[in-house]
């Protein structure tokens, strides 16, 4: 099982890898830095002049992957490639437009992120989990066909809307917390409720039918017939049979994003102004702030092959198969 | 064994009466089990036999109160120790689920939860029915698993089922049924899936629980030999309902009813050996939704007359507690000849094929090893030897069986023949041409002189092809044109109608799936098939029409078979020569009459003495062959059936012997051999 | 000519799969099994009730993918013909009255006065009042009488409604009974009556009531529109009506061009990996594993932005706003197959490993027929249904990915009408005093109607093609966003 698992992690190390230079062709060979100077300063004040003073300023105005001009080791080093890619395996992202450190906006902003995502996520997954359990105790009645016609409707709303309209009802018309903001401490409840409340809403069709799926899966399993010829009601059929076999596949799609909660969600973090990661991201692209895309996208995907190598240590927990063998 | 006598002096502990159990398919209502009326007593064994889709299943479902979503109970009463079972509230039938009446299952390796370990799974029954829990619970479920026969069991109880073998499975589903301390216990096919010397094991096992605790079993069942070595009493199933009950020993000597005499007939064994035809049914079960007016069997059956086709029959009386639902025996028939003619036509045994001949196939110390690969850079570190060192000859025209256990590598071996999997080492030639130094191009030609019959009809046959294209294919890749005129003439040699070239696959049954799959072989006109267990996912009755086709098309075409199979009533029918496999190697080969008359290694022995015989004999106890089939990643050293052997002494834990044979006997691969 | 036709790349591509779809129906015809599975689907009434409102969005879109660019009034002393750089398409000329009526401002559904009042001036005297609007019920005389006006456009409505349906419906099953050799009678009753579960009609039954409603909510529709802004009309004066229409050609763009993007790559890359294994499967799972740890809306931005730079740095590509925007999108269908093929891929991948296991393939193999060979006729029609079922899974799930999208700024050219503009310019909206709604609701109800019919095709379509294989609703973006 320890091999299993330093494989995982060394095989995430050429992902890694690939990762970063994606990110590095896709930033900074796509378009040159030429390129890019000359939009964002816009057709009025280029000049030639500008355009080295803008790459200057950024560290853009260095060779590619080979600097052949600086002495000795600084041939690899000082160039665009190790400046600006490699040095993110150090999580050094370098500053953004603005002139502030990177890393250091990511750690003030993580705690309002995390302040949103994590009772998302368990809020999230207890109620969906539940909802799933419920149409499945009751299935083939009308109960579970209602429940799944509304899991259905309810997945082809955009999120938008449930955030819109969410704001609108509890903020707007009925005056329950405060439209948007966020404060430090205990006072952040106020700020966080109606948002967690309205993406635990909005996640609960796609995922409660998923899992609703998963169940019936399992429930029409040999064991699972084994289990109630053994004389078990029903709902211990359900909750030590069912469930503890269908949370294996439910692990893969939950585990791999418990890293991603850092990141914080876009949309909410935006529409309720909570200064987390998400917002920083949104406010990034609109002002075309590649610096921060960018240390945006190597992050995401670190915390993604966290949560892939958590995904494999977590089945070797519930899975006996992964785990003795 | 009970007598009809001791039978009527019990009360019958399980009273079905009128029993009706309905699925709701998208075809419409299948009464699926109509109208069964049967009793099982203290002590004794049912055995219900049917072929697949004759409701068995859903009968044992239907006891249980444990039907598919789709199914309910329409009708009927069952009464367990004189109390309705179908009237019960869904709580207190929990309660007697698992404490008065328990169930095992086919697939022992799916119907356990691969989660939870055996304590745990054997502890919710004691928790629930008796009880107990924490340290008594264990210790009843280490009595338990002792008593079902499992080594190391104070060790194993806090194992996964996935860490024990197909055997030890159904040993824990046992134990685990006999946790609640039920009266009735309902086998489902309990060995279907286990191997022969396993299930000669398993049928011991539960034969010896049933007398220490005077159960009841009602034991469902496809195969005559567990029959006749368990039951004391039979029901016949056909199309949802009972066509005969009877004692064990008149259903034996004289089974009234013209379905079970036909089942008995299409049973191949060495009786009918010499390649005689088998005796088949024609047509198949009819679907259970078909609404019957006279009786069931009535499409199917050699003596039906127009009454058959009118009236459904009642039950009449054939012998001493023996009963039967066929218009024969109502006396107002009498006049009617109430024996079966046998339907099988003998054909002359072809036995005398010249011996001299060179062999078509010649296979030399044939290798196929696959690399075990582990630890964090995935080096190899050892090798599955899943066949180490085989060596075979087939002559034209003649049939070799390739006979093993699951596990033992022979599907490997004729893979190998076929360079379907590269074989590691060692020399296949047909025809006098090595096989395995051909480029791809010249192995194409060597394709049309070999092909292979695949086990699974289902799996065998591509679904989004027409049977026409399917059978054009080989004879397509080959150049050797497939037109619709040799696929018409192919699929009438099989006995199919030329029109069904245009169908697709799933319009077909198993056994006319496995007439196209033979069809697609002989497109490119072989000299030698691989059959890879062709009838095993077969019922008895078809299993017979497609031996006799395998054997009509040898004597006609003069076709070599390898065949591979498990079973050895099939090989005692069609076989020339025989060829025992354990662990990767061959053990003993020979003429059939040799290897299955007169034994030589102890592993031919047992196994052969396993195997469970459709007669009155068979409930003499077989030579026990203990533990399970070791793994081929980790053969034990020496002769690899050593620790399994009766008779295996030091030298055989050291040194492997080697396949020889001695005065015109068949060679064996034993150091004591007779 | 009055006009100049113009084809736009998206027209063309959407065009060609058109031809796709009916060359693919024409296949289906023949083959036995996917005719079946799709009979399947004919047979619910869900399903083709989904269809025939998917049918109806389609038909909005395709007449919006006709483009043309009008004559100018020819100039004195230029014998050479002008043609205006504004690309109008067919839905446009069709609806002109909505695109052509503007307002000042917003102003409510049905409303006759704007939404703000305005210093006038009546009888002499300034006063602060609420305009009448220019078109907007502009024929009444007295706005008193709106309501009984608007009951008589939609008893008229609704009336020619119907009669366009029983006339459609009246051919249709004609022509039905002419397929079949059967009475005009006899074929209307077996189109009306409910199937039993053994003769299991086509639901034509669920078809014609659908077509009902439509019909009816149509003319309705159309008989307002003709006097009034139905949906009101937004900041600029815009008809909100015409804006959803035009939203509905993004959205189908959208959801199924990305799918030329996806498919190939999916199906070639999963076959390749399944079926090679060894070095080529290592490869290509390195691919997805690597493009599917970035996270999905983070990959799709940082593609977009990348894409803008180059868009704004050429602007000599482009002739007209049009095309430019038409790029712009056809660009983000791109970048949106780029980034979610991988789950499809990784679904064949693992079915073609269990494929290439199967008897049948050994068979062929045993025939000594060749690798290609063998993945073009034993694999890959096994894997077509999944191929299938994941295209029609994947509209709903990229129409509501486009309106995220355009909502963070990396979706459409902002010119261009999508339900994400949409919603984005009406959000900001709601704090106002009364509230605008209106464009809110309306790209709700459009949205809703096409993602909640796509979604419930695709239940079906999943069901008729394969009940027992396990399909998870994949959300390229939501994932994260939301």
């Amino acid at each position: 099982m320890i091999a299993y698992i330093i494989r995982r992690l060394l095989y995430a190390i050429p992902i890694l890898i690939g990762v970063n230079l994606i990110t590095f062709l896709l930033f900074f060979v796509v378009n040159s830095p030429d390129d890019i100077a000359r939009m964002q300063l816009g057709a009025k004040r280029v000049t030639p002049e500008a355009i080295e003073k803008w790459k200057a300023e950024r560290g853009y105005d260095k060779p590619m992957v080979w600097n052949a001009a600086a002495p000795g080791v600084a041939k690899a080093t000082d160039t665009i490639l190790f400046d600006k890619s490699v040095r993110m395996f150090a999580l050094d992202f370098g500053r953004a437009d603005d002139g502030r450190d990177i890393a250091l906006e990511i750690k003030s902003r993580m705690g309002p992120s995390l302040a949103i995502a994590i009772p998302t996520f368990i809020l999230g997954l207890f109620v969906t989990v539940s909802f799933a359990l419920l149409l499945v105790f009751f299935r083939n009645t009308a109960l579970d066909v209602g429940g799944v016609v509304l899991c259905v409707a309810a997945m082809s709303i955009s999120g938008l809307f449930y955030i819109i309209g969410g704001q609108y009802l509890v903020s707007k018309v009925w005056n329950l917390v405060p439209i948007s903001g966020y404060s430090g401490g205990l006072d952040a409840g106020k700020f966080l409720i109606l948002p967690v409340l309205i993406s635990v809403v909005g996640g609960i069709g796609a995922s409660a039918r998923w899992y609703r799926t998963l169940f019936l899966e399992e429930i029409n399993k040999d064991y699972v017939r084994t289990a109630r010829a053994k004389g078990l009601s029903e709902l211990r059929v359900l909750f030590r049979h069912v469930l503890k076999n269908a949370m294996i596949p439910i692990l893969t799609g939950v585990v791999v994003v418990i890293p991603l909660l850092f990141m914080g969600s876009l949309l909410l973090e935006s529409f309720f102004g909570i200064p987390g990661l998400g917002s920083y991201t949104i406010d990034a692209i609109g002002s075309q702030d590649f610096a921060v895309v960018r240390s945006m996208v190597f992050i995401g995907s670190v915390l993604y092959i966290i949560g892939l190598l958590l995904t494999d240590i977590s089945y070797t927990l519930v899975d006996p198969r992964v785990r003795l063998n | 064994m009970s007598g009809p006598d001791v039978r009527h002096a019990v009360e019958p502990l399980l009273e079905v009466r009128g029993l009706i159990a309905e699925l709701d398919t998208p075809a419409g209502v299948a009464r699926a089990v109509d109208g069964l009326d049967f009793e099982v007593r203290a002590g004794e064994t049912m055995a219900l036999l049917g072929e697949s889709g004759c409701g068995k299943s859903m009968t044992a479902g239907a006891l249980m109160r444990l039907l598919p979503d789709v199914g309910y109970i329409a009708g009927g009463s069952v009464k367990l120790a004189g109390r309705e079972l179908t009237t019960l509230t869904e709580a207190q039938m929990r309660e007697s689920r698992g404490s008065d009446m328990a169930m095992i299952f086919q697939e022992p390796a799916t119907s356990l939860n691969p989660v939870l370990t055996v304590l745990q799974q054997i502890g919710e029954v004691l928790a629930t029915h008796r009880g107990l829990r924490g340290a008594p619970a264990r210790a009843r479920a280490l009595e338990l698993l002792n008593a079902v026969g499992i080594p190391d069991a104070a060790r194993r109880l806090d194992e996964y089922p996935f860490q024990f073998s197909g055997g030890m499975k159904q040993r824990v589903m046992i134990a685990m049924a006999l946790a609640g301390e039920p009266r009735l216990l309902i086998a489902d096919e309990p060995t279907t899936a286990l191997d022969v010397t396993i299930q000669a094991q398993v049928l011991d096992l539960l034969a010896r629980l049933q007398r220490e605790r005077g159960m009841a079993v009602l034991l469902i069942t496809h195969d005559l030999g567990v029959v006749a070595r368990m039951a004391h009493h039979i029901g016949v199933m056909y199309a949802g309902q009972l066509i005969e009950q009877a004692p064990r020993a008149a259903f034996f000597t004289r089974p009234a009813h013209p379905y079970s005499k036909l089942l008995f007939d299409a049973l191949p064994d060495a009786a009918r050996h010499g390649r005689g035809e088998l005796a088949t049914i024609p047509g198949s079960v009819p679907p259970l939704t078909t609404a019957f007016t006279g009786c069931r069997f009535a499409d199917r059956c050699p003596q039906a007359w127009s009454r058959c086709h009118d009236e459904a029959p009642a039950w009449h009386e054939a012998g001493e507690a023996q009963r039967v639902r066929c218009h024969l025996y109502d006396p107002a028939e009498a006049a009617r000849a109430v024996p079966l003619a046998a339907v099988a036509s003998q054909v002359a045994a072809d036995d005398r094929l010249p011996r001299a001949q060179a062999p078509l196939l010649s296979v030399r110390d044939l290798k196929v090893h696959f690399p075990i690969r582990r630890g964090v850079l995935q080096r190899v570190v050892g090798q599955v030897r899943a066949v180490d060192g085989v060596s075979l000859d087939i002559r034209p025209g003649r049939t070799l069986a390739l006979v093993g256990e699951s596990g033992c590598g022979k599907t490997t071996v004729g893979k190998a023949i076929l360079r379907l999997i590269e074989p590691t080492d060692g020399s296949v030639s047909l025809d006098g041409q090595d096989v395995g130094s051909l480029s791809r191009s010249a192995l194409r030609s060597l394709r049309a002189r070999m092909q292979m019959v695949f086990q699974d009809p289902y799996g065998s046959l591509n679904p989004r092809m027409r049977v026409g294209e399917i059978i054009g294919e080989g004879m397509g890749a080959l150049q050797q044109g497939g037109d619709g005129v040799a696929v018409a003439r192919l699929l009438e040699q099989v006995g199919l109608r030329a029109d069904m070239a245009d169908r697709y696959p799933h319009e077909f049954s198993g056994g006319q799936r496995q007439r196209i799959a033979i069809a697609r072989s002989l497109a490119v006109q072989p000299a030698l098939i691989v059959c890879d267990e062709p009838t095993s996912a077969l019922d008895v009755s078809v299993q017979a029409q497609i031996l006799n086709l395998l054997g009509r098309l040898q004597r006609d075409m003069g076709l070599a078979y390898l065949f591979i199979t498990h079973n050895i009533a099939v090989v005692e029918h069609l076989a020339h020569d025989v060829a025992v496999m354990y662990l990767g190697r061959i053990v003993e080969i020979g003429s059939v009459d040799q290897v299955l008359g007169a034994p030589r290694h102890p592993y031919t022995k047992a196994l052969l003495s396993a195997v469970p015989r459709a007669d009155l004999d068979a409930a003499t106890l077989p030579q026990k062959l203990a533990g399970d089939l070791p793994s081929p990643a980790d053969p034990p050293s020496g002769c690899h059936f050593h620790p399994r052997c009766p008779r295996a002494q030091a030298r055989c834990g050291t040194d492997a012997p080697v396949l020889e044979g001695r005065d015109g006997r068949q060679a064996v691969a034993c150091w004591f051999a007779d | 000519m009055d006009f100049k036709p113009l084809l736009l790349w998206s027209d063309i591509l959407l065009w060609a799969m058109v031809a796709g779809c009916v060359a693919l129906a024409f296949y289906c015809r023949r083959q036995d099994y996917l005719r079946r599975a799709w009979r399947r689907v004919g047979e619910s009434g869900v399903a083709m009730s989904s269809a025939t409102i998917l049918a109806a969005f389609v038909s909005v879109g395709l007449l919006d993918s006709l483009h043309y660019q009008p004559r100018l009034p020819a100039q004195e002393g230029s014998t050479e013909a002008q043609y205006a750089p504004e690309v109008l398409s067919a839905l446009d000329a069709l609806v002109a009255d909505l695109r052509l009526n503007k307002e000042k401002t917003y102003s409510a559904p049905l409303a006759t006065h704007a939404f703000a009042k305005e210093t006038m001036e009546r009888d002499g005297v300034q006063t602060r009042d609420y305009p009448r609007l220019k078109w907007g019920g502009a024929h009444l005389e007295d706005v008193a009488g709106r309501d009984s006006d608007l009951a008589r456009r939609a008893a008229s409505g609704a009336f020619y409604g119907l009669l366009l349906w029983a006339a459609v419906v009246g051919v249709a099953v004609g022509l039905m009974a002419l397929a079949r050799g059967a009475p005009y009678g006899a074929t209307c009753r077996t189109v009306w009556q409910p199937g039993t579960a053994a003769t299991r009609p086509i639901a034509w039954r669920a078809v014609f009531a659908t077509l009902a409603v439509l019909s009816v909510i149509g003319g309705i529709t159309a008989a307002w529109a003709a006097g009034y802004h139905v949906f009101g009309t937004d900041k600029v004066g815009q008809d909100v009506l015409y804006l959803s229409l035009k939203s509905v050609r993004t959205a189908l763009l959208i959801g199924t061009l990305t799918t030329l993007v996806t498919l190939p790559l999916a199906v070639a890359l999963g076959l390749i990996a399944g079926f090679r294994g060894g070095w080529w499967d290592d490869a290509i799972q390195y691919l997805y594993t690597v493009l599917n740890s970035i996270p999905g809306v983070l990959l799709i931005a940082a593609m977009v932005l990348m894409m803008q730079v180059v868009i704004d740095t050429h602007p000599e590509w482009f002739e007209t706003a049009a095309e430019r925007a038409d790029a712009r999108l056809l660009a983000l269908c791109f970048i949106l197959g780029l980034t979610s093929w991988t789950g499809l891929c990784r679904l064949l991948r693992a079915e073609t490993l269990k494929l290439r296991e199967l008897d049948y393939v050994q068979a062929a193999r045993a025939f000594g027929v060749g690798d290609a060979r063998i993945m073009a006729r034993h694999i890959l029609p096994n894997l077509m249904h999944i191929v299938l079922i994941a295209l029609v899974m994947d509209f709903s799930g990229l129409v509501l990915s486009e309106a995220v999208l355009s909502y963070i700024g990396i979706g459409v050219d902002s010119s261009m009408n999508s339900f994400g503009t949409m919603i984005n310019a009406a959000r900001l909206e709601l704090s106002r005093e009364p509230v605008v709604w209106w464009s809110l609701a309306a790209a709700f109800v459009l949205m809703l109607a096409l993602v909640l019919a796509a979604n419930l095709f695709a239940d079906a379509v999943r069901d008729a093609f394969d009940p027992r294989f396990q399909w998870r609703a994949r959300r390229v973006v939501k994932k994260v966003a939301a």
